[in-house]
């Protein structure tokens, strides 16, 4: 818990610094004369910023690199070489070591993790020393560094306003730089993959099989169209065959038929569903929902009803989906200008011959547009995918039998043992990628829908 | 006219039909939520209830070698675990509840009387009456369901007054196990908190700061284009896709430590970041113009516009994006999986660098346990994250609500 000390000391600092150039303010306004004099307020905050900046942004970067930098040295270490290579086993060896180093846990369970705490404990020390050290001397240096430019005459008002917009700027910056990194991370770990995998063998290859993959020919067994299928059957054609209609008759009666009063009560009952966690739906689907409908299948015949069918996990991500759908829908409705609907019931039509022959009409480009972000949601959706569809990967309509989706393929092979560079992590990269390309094509393209159509009535 | 009589009659018809599918289709929606939540209700008041067994322990005869002065600090509970606390508790209830009755006890039992060893010492010393947990089986007879022996157990057990049923505590506060009847959410809870500390640390400033840009500061032009493109389409990305930048980008590229909460936080806090900017600029966008212009024309400079008029007037907005970008976070599962926070952790973690869970994961990796004891945790897990979720939630409304009764 170095950190907290460190953070504590440099805040310290940062207050001294900010009082210290309040008193220079206060003397550079005295020393002015005229009606324009300073006010001593930038002074201070002049002073406290270049106290606490530097130093703060080095200790968040230490934070991120400095457990990584102990780990190194530990593992340079005599006893590090044996280590197991890789995985998860190296990992919770690492963990115990370090509880034991750090006094949380009292004694460790493997005797490699006794034999490396030590090395733990002396470069965990050493690293925190560094840390400290370095950040009160930035902030001092930065502290005394801006006082000394303090003098009465010094235009530290302008300062503060760039600093504070490029501050601002700097974090706007984060938004778009996570953008570029989900991109070039995405692509440059696929690259990788396709390097041992030719891409038409991962795009059009029937033949999905990840334990396999560690052949002379990966590539015969990373096959994505069955995943591709069971995405698209799961995601677009089961869980929108319910959430569209249900979605669309809710917004359409809570919208035109029912009372201001029952409104008021089913909409935030509409929204609990749309609060309720995904891994909550994962589970309900599983355990309630995918045993009634393998039995519901047994019942209709059908010899091989799966216990993780695509039936099952559809339905329940069209119900995770319906309050999305019935909010785009409500939007879209109430965007159609009220002249349209009164000039229809004025005209002798009833309230549901105005819904379908006028409002829907008018409505459907945004409606559309839901729908279309609806599925990108459903296609993303990963605990509902995990818990109840099947990990098996097959090309089959049969909606009582198992489907796999990409998102539940992602997280299979994320999950095992797999050394970082295995085509089989590389391929979870690769679907990763696929998954982006597709959920952003669907994003852009409802934006524009819905945003055309919004130009159109404005 | 016979025919227009007809005519309007199907017209009618088909109005009330009309109505009443939309009228199905909300009801069948409001179906599924009460099922939905019934179902998980059900169950989780079965997994809240823990059965307790009354057994008398007499430790001064079980010859436990133990050194009295390490019986506090860091090294107790090793020492009692070492001494043969956990054969003496079974010898004592085999004794009390006659052969077999170490079965009837949680694995876990022995750590109850280790932590009322460690409240007092004296429990060495003299034989106690202790209500400790009953074993899973036992449990599960006592819900009505289990095998029939566990079933004719539990009568006898009856019979002879030794068997009470109360609120388990132990959920809430203890760490996972892997005994169903011991397993608890502290952990994971604490886990959460950290995670949470992490993610709104880093998303409230990047988000606040960001839409400030955007709506105060950003000269109309390419930049700001590009950067709000980058946010409406972050806020659409499935979240599976921050766990693989997570993965690819905090650990594979920074080394950072596996499973830790402050990864965990961090990829959170990119996932979060696009819900609060939206929700703040248009929090932003509402502060009428009047008030920056009244600001600069009595000579406040730009910063002092934004943050100290249109900022406070902004702020229950940013808040309520904050609290529902919260709950997102909060309820989020598979991001965290990629990361590595899907391992099981005994011990709840203390540094933000520290192997952590958090509840959605803890309830994702019961919901796998083979072991039907814990289908009743999972339901009481998913009972405490839905309390936590619906509560953020209840509050973001409340916010809003009271913000637009003020404007």
């Amino acid at each position: 818990m170095g950190g907290g000390v460190a953070l504590l000391l440099v805040a310290g600092l940062a207050l001294i610094a900010w009082s210290a150039g309040i008193a220079r303010g206060r003397r550079a306004r005295a020393a002015a004369a005229g009606p324009a004099r300073p006010a001593a307020a930038p002074f201070g905050l002049y002073a406290a910023a270049w106290a606490a900046g530097p130093a703060l942004l080095f200790l968040i970067v230490w934070s991120m690199v400095g457990p990584g930098l102990v780990t190194d040295v530990v593992l340079r270490t005599p006893d590090a070489v044996q280590l197991p290579p890789s995985g998860y086993a190296r990992a919770t060896l690492l963990a115990e070591a370090r509880a034991l180093a750090s006094g949380q846990s009292p004694d460790a369970f493997h005797p490699l993790a006794r034999a490396l705490a030590p090395a733990y404990a002396a470069a965990q020390a050493r690293a925190d020393a560094v840390a400290l050290g370095a950040a009160l001397l930035l902030a001092l240096a930065g502290g005394a560094w801006a006082l000394v430019r303090l003098e009465p005459g010094f235009a530290a008002r302008p300062r503060v306003e760039r600093g504070t917009e490029a501050v601002l700027l700097a974090a706007a910056l984060v938004a778009l730089l996570t953008t570029l990194g989900i991109a070039a991370s995405l692509m440059w770990e696929s690259a990788r993959f396709f390097r041992i995998v030719a891409v038409g063998d991962f795009l059009f290859g029937l033949h999905w099989n990840p334990a396999e993959a560690d052949g002379a020919d990966p590539g015969a067994a990373l096959g994505a169209v069955p995943l591709f299928w069971g995405t698209f059957l799961i995601g677009a054609v089961i869980a929108m065959g319910l959430a569209v209609p249900l979605g669309l008759m809710s917004a359409i009666y809570l919208s035109q038929y029912a009372a201001a009063g029952v409104r008021r009560h089913l909409k935030p009952l509409l929204e609990v569903l749309a609060g309720v966690p995904s891994v909550v739906y994962g589970y309900f689907a599983a355990i309630t929902v995918a045993p009634a409908v393998r039995d519901l299948g047994l019942a209709l015949g059908i010899a091989d009803a799966s216990a993780e069918s695509a039936l099952a996990a559809g339905a329940v991500m069209g119900v995770m989906i319906i309050p999305f759908v019935s909010s785009v829908a409500d939007d879209a409705l109430t965007a159609v200008p009220a002249d349209l609907r009164d000039a229809s019931l004025a005209l002798g039509a009833t309230p549901s011959e105005t819904v379908r022959r006028v409002l829907l009409p008018a409505a459907l480009p945004g409606v559309m547009g839901g729908v279309l972000l609806a599925v990108s949601r459903a296609v993303g959706e990963t605990m509902i995918a995990v818990m109840a569809a099947s990990g098996v990967a097959t090309i089959s309509a049969d909606p009582f039998r198992g489907a796999t989706t990409v998102t539940r393929q992602i997280v299979d092979l994320l999950t095992g043992e797999g050394a970082f560079d295995s085509p089989k992590t590389l391929a979870a990269f690769a679907l990763g990628l696929a998954l982006f390309a597709a959920t952003l094509v669907m994003n852009v393209a409802a934006l524009a829908i819905v945003k055309r159509y919004r130009e159109t009535y404005a | 006219m016979p025919d227009a009589r007809a005519h309007a009659r199907r017209r009618r018809a088909a109005e009330a039909r009309f109505r009443l599918a939309g009228l199905a289709a909300v009801a069948l929606s409001a179906a599924a939520v009460l099922f939905l939540l019934g179902a998980v209700a059900w169950r989780a008041a079965a997994g809240f209830t823990e059965t307790r067994v009354t057994v008398r322990i007499d430790l001064a005869g079980a010859g436990l070698v133990l050194d009295p002065t390490r019986l506090t600090g860091r090294g107790a509970d090793l020492a009692l675990a070492g001494a043969g606390l956990e054969e003496a508790v079974a010898r004592s209830a085999d004794a009390a509840l006659g052969p077999g009755g170490r079965a009837m006890l949680s694995s876990g039992a022995w750590e109850s009387v280790r932590d009322a060893v460690k409240r007092d010492p004296a429990l060495l010393r003299r034989p106690a009456t202790m209500r400790l947990p009953a074993a899973a089986a036992l449990d599960e007879a006592a819900e009505g369901r289990g095998t029939p022996a566990a079933r004719a157990t539990l009568a006898r057990l009856r019979e002879a007054g030794l068997v009470r049923r109360g609120f388990d505590w132990h959920l809430l506060g203890g760490a996972d196990s892997i005994d169903p009847t011991r397993a608890g959410l502290g952990g994971a809870i604490r886990g959460t908190l950290m995670v949470l500390a992490v993610t709104l640390g880093a998303a409230v400033p990047l988000g606040l700061f960001a839409a400030l840009w955007l709506e105060e500061y950003a000269p109309r032009g390419r930049w700001a284009d590009l950067v709000e493109a980058s946010i409406n389409n972050l806020a659409a990305v499935p979240s599976i896709i921050f766990g693989l930048l997570g993965l690819a980008f905090f650990l594979g590229t920074l080394g950072m430590a596996r499973s830790a909460p402050l990864v965990g936080g961090l990829t959170l806090a990119l996932m979060t970041m696009p819900v609060i900017v939206i929700t703040a600029r248009g929090a932003l966008r509402a502060v009428p113009a009047s008030i920056r212009e009244a600001a600069a024309a009595v000579g406040a400079s730009r910063a002092q516009v934004v943050f100290h008029h249109v900022l406070p007037l902004a702020m229950p907005g940013v808040l309520t994006g904050t609290v529902i970008g919260t709950a997102r976070a909060l309820g989020e599962t598979a991001p965290l999986l990629l990361i590595g926070m899907r391992a099981f952790v005994a011990a709840p973690p203390v540094d933000p660098n520290d192997p952590a869970t958090v509840l959605p994961v803890q309830v994702f990796l019961w919901a796998g346990e083979a072991d039907p004891a814990f289908v009743d945790r999972t339901s009481a897990g998913i009972a405490v994250l839905l309390a936590v979720l619906l509560g953020a939630n209840g509050l973001a409304v409340a916010l809003r609500n009271r913000w637009e009764r003020r404007r």
